[in-house]
C-alpha cells in the first residue's frame, strides 16, 4: 500500500474548481515533484494532503487513515506529515531552539530535559547547531527555511511537504538549502515537493507530476517526463523553464 | 465653613483607594472576560463570532455613565433587590472593560499573520496550544500599546462611580469640596493625583508604541 493516496479528489474555492479529480499515489521513500504554472494547484494539493484545506469530495489516505478537516486524529495525522512552508514561518517571538522543541514539547514526545538535545540534533542535520540561540530575525533567508526543516523533523515525520521553499531566497542562498532536501531524500524520508528548481527536480525526484489547470496532466519519472513530455502543454512548459 | 486640611487628605487617600480597587475589580473580572470574547471574535465558528459582535455592538453603543445607572438604579428596581454600590459598579466596570479589551486584544490577534496559525497547526498542536504559545504572545506584545491606553481610560472612567454615591477619589473631593467651599483647590488636588497615576502609563504607553513600530 502506498504512504499517500490521492483519489479524485476536487476542490473549490467558491465557484473556482481548483483541483479537478487528481488523484495520485506515493510510495515510501518515494521523492514526486510537482511542477506546473502559476495557478495550477499546486499549493492547494499540498495543503489538501495535511488538511490545511479541506477538499470537497473525493478522497486522500495517509498510511491507510483518511484525511479529512475535521478528523479525530487530525493532530497526530499532522504530528507525522511536516510541512515546510515558501515563507519559512518561524515563530518570530521564540528562539531557534522553541521553535524546534515547542510542538515536540506540548505533544508530549520529549521532556523538558530532552529537548534542548533534540533541537541540538535536528540543527546538527541542517548544518545550523551553532544558532539554536539565536532568534528567528537574526538568520539569513536560507538559515530560516533550514531551521523550518529541522522543526519539522523533530516530530519524526513519516512524510515531509516542500511548497516552494526556496523562491523566496536569494540566489546565493537557495543552494544550502537544497543539499538539506538531497540529504534527507539520500536519507530515505518520503518527500512531496512544490519546486521551479528543475535541476534539482530531475536528479532527485523518482517521479515528477505536472499539474495544469487543477489535474494531473501528465507524470513519470523525470528521464521519461523531460525527454519525451506527451501533451503540448508540458513541452511549452519545459521550454518555458530551460532558461533558468 | 473649614479649609483644606489633613482630614481632606486622609479622605482622598481613601478616595483613591477605591479608584484603585475599582481598577483591579475592572481588569481581575474584565481582562479574562475579555480574552473570552476575543477568541469568540476570532473562532473558526462563525456563530460564535456573530453572537460575540452583536453582544460587542449592543455594549458599545451605551455610554459608561448609562451602563452604570442601568446596574444601580435599573437592575434593583427589576429584580426587587438592593444591590450594594460596589457591586452594581464593578459589574459596570466589568463589562465595560471586558468590551474594550476584547475589542483591541481582537485586533492584536487579527494582526497575526494567518500563516502564524497555519504554521503552527500544522505541527499537530492543539488550537488552544497554537493560540496560547504561538499567538497570543505575538498578539499581547502588538495590542500592549492600546491596552495600557485603556487603562489610562479606566482609571479616569471609575470617576463616574460618584454619580451613584460610591466614595472614589472623584467623589472624595466633591464632599471636600462641599465642606471646604474651595472647589478650585480641591479638584486641583484632585486632577494632580489622576495626574500622578496616569501621566506614567502615558508615557509607557507611546514608548512601547515607538518600540513597537521601531521592530517591524
Ligand atoms: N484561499 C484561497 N481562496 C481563493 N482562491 C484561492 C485560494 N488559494 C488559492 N486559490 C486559487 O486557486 C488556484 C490555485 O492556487 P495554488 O496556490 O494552488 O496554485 P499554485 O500552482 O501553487 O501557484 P503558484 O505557482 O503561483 O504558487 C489559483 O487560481 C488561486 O488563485
Ligand atoms: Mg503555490
Amino acid at each position: 500500500m502506498a504512504l499517500v493516496e490521492i483519489n479524485n479528489v476536487h476542490k473549490s474555492f467558491g465557484a473556482v474548481e481548483v483541483l479537478k479529480d487528481v488523484s495520485l499515489s506515493v510510495e515510501e521513500g518515494e521523492i514526486v515533484t510537482i511542477i506546473g504554472r502559476s495557478g495550477s494547484g499546486k499549493s492547494t494539493l499540498l495543503r489538501c494532503i495535511n488538511a490545511l484545506e479541506p477538499i470537497n469530495s473525493g478522497r486522500i489516505t495517509i498510511e491507510g487513515q483518511q484525511v479529512a478537516a475535521g478528523m479525530r486524529n487530525l493532530k497526530e495525522l499532522r504530528q507525522r506529515v511536516g510541512i515546510v512552508f515558501q515563507a519559512f514561518n518561524l515563530f518570530p517571538h521564540l528562539k531557534v531552539e522553541r521553535n524546534i522543541t515547542l510542538a515536540p514539547t506540548l505533544t508530549g514526545r520529549v521532556s523538558k530535559r530532552e529537548a534542548r538535545a533534540l533541537a541540538l540534533e535536528c540543527l546538527t542535520k541542517v548544518g545550523l547547531a551553532e544558532k539554536i540561540d539565536a532568534f528567528p530575525e537574526q538568520l539569513s533567508g536560507g538559515q530560516q527555511q533550514r531551521v523550518a526543516i529541522a522543526r519539522c523533523l523533530a516530530m519524526r515525520p513519516h512524510l515531509m511537504l516542500f511548497d516552494e521553499v526556496t523562491s523566496a531566497l536569494d540566489p546565493e542562498l537557495v543552494g544550502e538549502v537544497l543539499k538539506v532536501m538531497e540529504d534527507m531524500a539520500r536519507q530515505g524520508m518520503t518527500m512531496i515537493l512544490v519546486t521551479h528548481e528543475m535541476n534539482f527536480a530531475r536528479n532527485v525526484a523518482s517521479k515528477i507530476v505536472f499539474m495544469h489547470q487543477g489535474r494531473v496532466w501528465e507524470e513519470g519519472p523525470p528521464s521519461k517526463l523531460f525527454t519525451n513530455p506527451q501533451t503540448p502543454e508540458l513541452k511549452a512548459f519545459i521550454g518555458s523553464t530551460r532558461h533558468n | 465653613m473649614r479649609s483644606l486640611s489633613t482630614i481632606d487628605l486622609i479622605a482622598f487617600a481613601t478616595g483613591l483607594q477605591y479608584t484603585l480597587l475599582l481598577v483591579l475589580m475592572a481588569l481581575a473580572f474584565g481582562a479574562p472576560f475579555g480574552l473570552f470574547l476575543a477568541l469568540l471574535r476570532t473562532a473558526n465558528m462563525a456563530v460564535l463570532r456573530w453572537a460575540s459582535a452583536l453582544f460587542l455592538q449592543v455594549v458599545q453603543a451605551v455610554p459608561l455613565l448609562a451602563l452604570l445607572m442601568f446596574f444601580y438604579f435599573g437592575l434593583p428596581v427589576f429584580l426587587g433587590i438592593q444591590i450594594p454600590a460596589l457591586a452594581a459598579v464593578t459589574v459596570a466596570f466589568t463589562i465595560y472593560t471586558a468590551v474594550f479589551l476584547g475589542e483591541i486584544w481582537r485586533g492584536g490577534i487579527e494582526a497575526v499573520k494567518q500563516t502564524q496559525w497555519e504554521a503552527a497547526a500544522s505541527l499537530g498542536i492543539s488550537r488552544w496550544q497554537q493560540f496560547r504559545y504561538v499567538i497570543a504572545p505575538q498578539a499581547f506584545k502588538i495590542a500592549l500599546p492600546a491596552t495600557v491606553g485603556f487603562l489610562v481610560q479606566l482609571i479616569k472612567g471609575t470617576s463616574l462611580a460618584a454619580v451613584v454615591g460610591f466614595i472614589e477619589l472623584t467623589r472624595a473631593g466633591q464632599l471636600a469640596s462641599a465642606a471646604t467651599f474651595q472647589p478650585l483647590l480641591v479638584y486641583s488636588v484632585v486632577a494632580a493625583i489622576y495626574f500622578a497615576i496616569c501621566f506614567p502609563l502615558t508615557l509607557w504607553s507611546r514608548n512601547l508604541e515607538t518600540r513597537l513600530n521601531g521592530s517591524r
